[in-house]
């Protein structure tokens, strides 16, 4: 038996959570595996596609209920690019399924030109994203797929941060006329938004308000942003909370705002330092003549230290306690 | 059309190829000129599709995994009328939409290619989804030798086989030059029958130069439940004594003095092919 999980959240963050009234949701990958299956139940027309994938994609439900809608390639990652591409090109509504670190590494060529380049509207999704398979190591991780997608024309790429933004962002890919890349985790997500939430591809959503500080935050790492600025508000500090689940297109808008009116600005995200968020908003922000006191949360140019997902994003300073120290100090520089 | 009018066809095709390379200042001499005969029985003899059904969700799909060798199809493509000749006199020219590798901005391109081992992955995508909508279309890739030691390929084989997609087809431009040298010494990949045949293919060797062999192989369907792989040896260069079987042709473009012999040379293939009819 292996040990179980550590808690993305110390008690005192979950006792913050309860504080905002934020409820436990299913994991994303959850979230994906039963909307693609609901979408696909009322269009033939979608097509799942994994590389013996379909355990770690959730799909398995979906191959037994839908077995004329799934396609198995065998751990061969160029080539279910290659497929779904070619399905994609003949009309097919295809999803390519496998774990971000192999997708968009191996990968990486078919995704340019099959799909962005060639311009089919095939999606990718990309499960256990970032630092979800923990202490099995750098193999498996992904700090590098928003860095090498953001730097391909036509791509549209979305991170969710829970189930809901997971559903609309699958919902959206389902109709896209583009490639589409989600990338998502496999722990449980807080559910973040009212349900009434309007999810645009390109916009920002606004979860909480402030002017001191502002964590621009994408994927998982958003509600430990959310808790954080909870946890600032108690001292005082009014921080903002943006989640940007929408990597391509970028909603500059609301990053320039932030960085015009806030003291401060953090961005977090489950990825490395280079290439991803963090830089998309620096870019931004410098391009407009906004300079706020910034720092980039995410994973440093260095080996990545062992550990369970939880592990890590203690060490790296993804947690609620962690940010709310960042904001503080950069808010005391 | 005859056997004969396909040869004397392929004597202009190799004319309008190599004028336009000459005229870009760059292009894929070699294997253009040993892939053309193939193309010109596929356009002309198997694929159902034409400028008027250029996007009927039920033609046949050609994809060129070797896209390098785009001049070709670029010449045998207006020869059937997807876009006017003239076009052809823009290729890589500053803003041409006739870019040095095949784009879907052209005509009857499906698939943009240029990168090695990314057509098969692909058609076999394609083959898939007309199983899945129960269509009869077929889809074709032309592979280059060179171009097999790119492991997508292999993956691609085992998994066509897998999913017995009889409706796929994949040719082999098997001219054993690549830019290096000769493909046995770079990477050697034989014996290339056998090898497909234990990944679970029908297997066709011929002549890539001969239209009954090339017509015979693409047209008679494979054994259900298998793709088919066509060996077809060809030479590079083929046609212009000076290029055949010489590397450096690979991506030579030719001089005046040189196009001139060429096109001299095709002229006179053209009219011994004449004589020999009449």
């Amino acid at each position: 038996m292996s040990a179980p999980a550590p808690s993305m959240f110390t008690p005192a963050a979950k006792a913050m959570a309860q504080k905002l009234g934020l409820k436990m949701g299913g994991a994303n990958l959850e979230e994906f595996a039963a909307t693609l299956q609901s979408l696909a139940r009322a269009d033939r027309n979608i097509v799942a596609v994994t590389s013996d994938s379909r355990g770690s994609g959730k799909l398995a439900p979906f191959g037994k209920a839908l077995p004329q809608q799934i396609v198995e390639v065998g751990i061969a990652e160029q080539n279910l690019v290659g497929i779904t591409a070619g399905l994609a090109a003949c009309g097919k509504k295809a999803f390519g399924v496998s774990p971000s670190c192999f997708l968009t590494a191996r990968s990486l060529e078919q995704i340019k030109n099959d799909l962005c380049y060639s311009n089919v509207p095939g999606v990718l999704v990309g499960i256990s994203a970032g630092v979800s398979y923990g202490a099995l190591g750098s193999t498996h991780h992904s700090l590098h797929d928003l860095a090498v997608l953001r730097a391909i024309h036509n791509l549209t790429i979305l991170v969710p941060a829970d189930n809901f933004e997971t559903r609309e962002a699958i919902r959206y890919a389902a109709r896209a006329p583009r490639p589409v890349f989600v990338r998502f985790g496999k722990s449980a997500m807080f559910d973040l938004h009212a349900p009434e939430t309007n999810f645009e591809v390109g916009r920002a959503l606004t979860l909480r308000e402030g002017r001191d500080a502002a964590f621009l935050a994408t994927g998982e790492t958003v509600v430990h942003a959310l808790l954080a600025a909870a946890q600032l508000a108690d001292e005082g500090i009014a921080a903002r909370v943006l989640s940007l689940p929408s990597i391509k297109p970028f909603d500059t808008d609301a990053v320039l705002a932030a960085g015009g009116e806030c003291r401060a600005v953090i961005t977090v995200e489950e990825h490395s330092i280079h290439g991803g968020l963090g830089e998309a908003c620096a870019s931004t922000l410098l391009s407009a003549g906004l300079a706020p006191r910034f720092q980039i949360v995410g994973l440093p140019d260095e080996d990545t230290v062992t550990g369970a997902q939880a592990h890590i994003f203690g060490h790296y300073g993804f947690s609620m306690e962690g940010l709310s120290a960042t904001a503080r100090a950069l808010l005391s520089r | 059309m005859t056997d004969l009018e396909l040869a004397l066809k392929a004597t202009h095709l190799r004319r309008r190829m190599l004028r336009l390379i000459h005229d870009a200042g760059a292009g894929h001499t070699g294997g253009g000129l040993s892939c053309l005969d193939i193309l010109n029985t596929l356009y002309h003899r198997v694929l159902r599709v034409s400028p008027a059904t250029v996007d009927s969700p039920t033609r046949d799909r050609y994809v060129q995994s070797k896209g390098h060798s785009v001049e070709a199809l670029y010449a045998v493509l207006a020869d059937c009328g997807f876009f006017p000749d003239a076009d052809l006199d823009t290729v890589c020219h500053y803003r041409s939409p006739y870019v040095g590798h095949p784009t879907r901005k052209i005509a009857g391109i499906e698939m943009n290619t240029g990168a090695l081992g990314h057509g098969l992955p692909i058609c076999l995508g394609m083959a898939l989804a007309a199983k899945l909508d129960r269509a009869s279309y077929r889809v074709f890739t032309l592979l280059g030798d060179g171009e097999l030691a790119e492991g997508s390929n292999w993956e691609a084989a085992m998994a066509a086989a897998h999913h017995k997609l009889d409706n796929l087809v994949a040719i082999l431009d098997h001219n054993t030059l690549q830019i290096t040298g000769p493909t046995r010494d770079v990477m050697s990949n034989e014996p290339l029958d056998e090898k497909w045949r234990a990944f679970g293919w029908e297997v066709r060797s011929i002549d890539g130069h001969d239209y009954a062999q090339l017509t015979a192989a693409l047209t008679t369907p494979p054994p259900a439940g298998k793709p088919l792989f066509i060996l077809a040896n060809t030479v590079k260069g083929k046609g212009v004594s000076f290029m055949e079987n010489v590397g450096k042709w690979h991506h030579g473009v030719p001089s005046e003095t040189e196009l001139a012999q060429a096109l001299a040379e095709l002229a006179a293939a053209e009219k011994t092919l004449q004589e020999a009819a009449a």
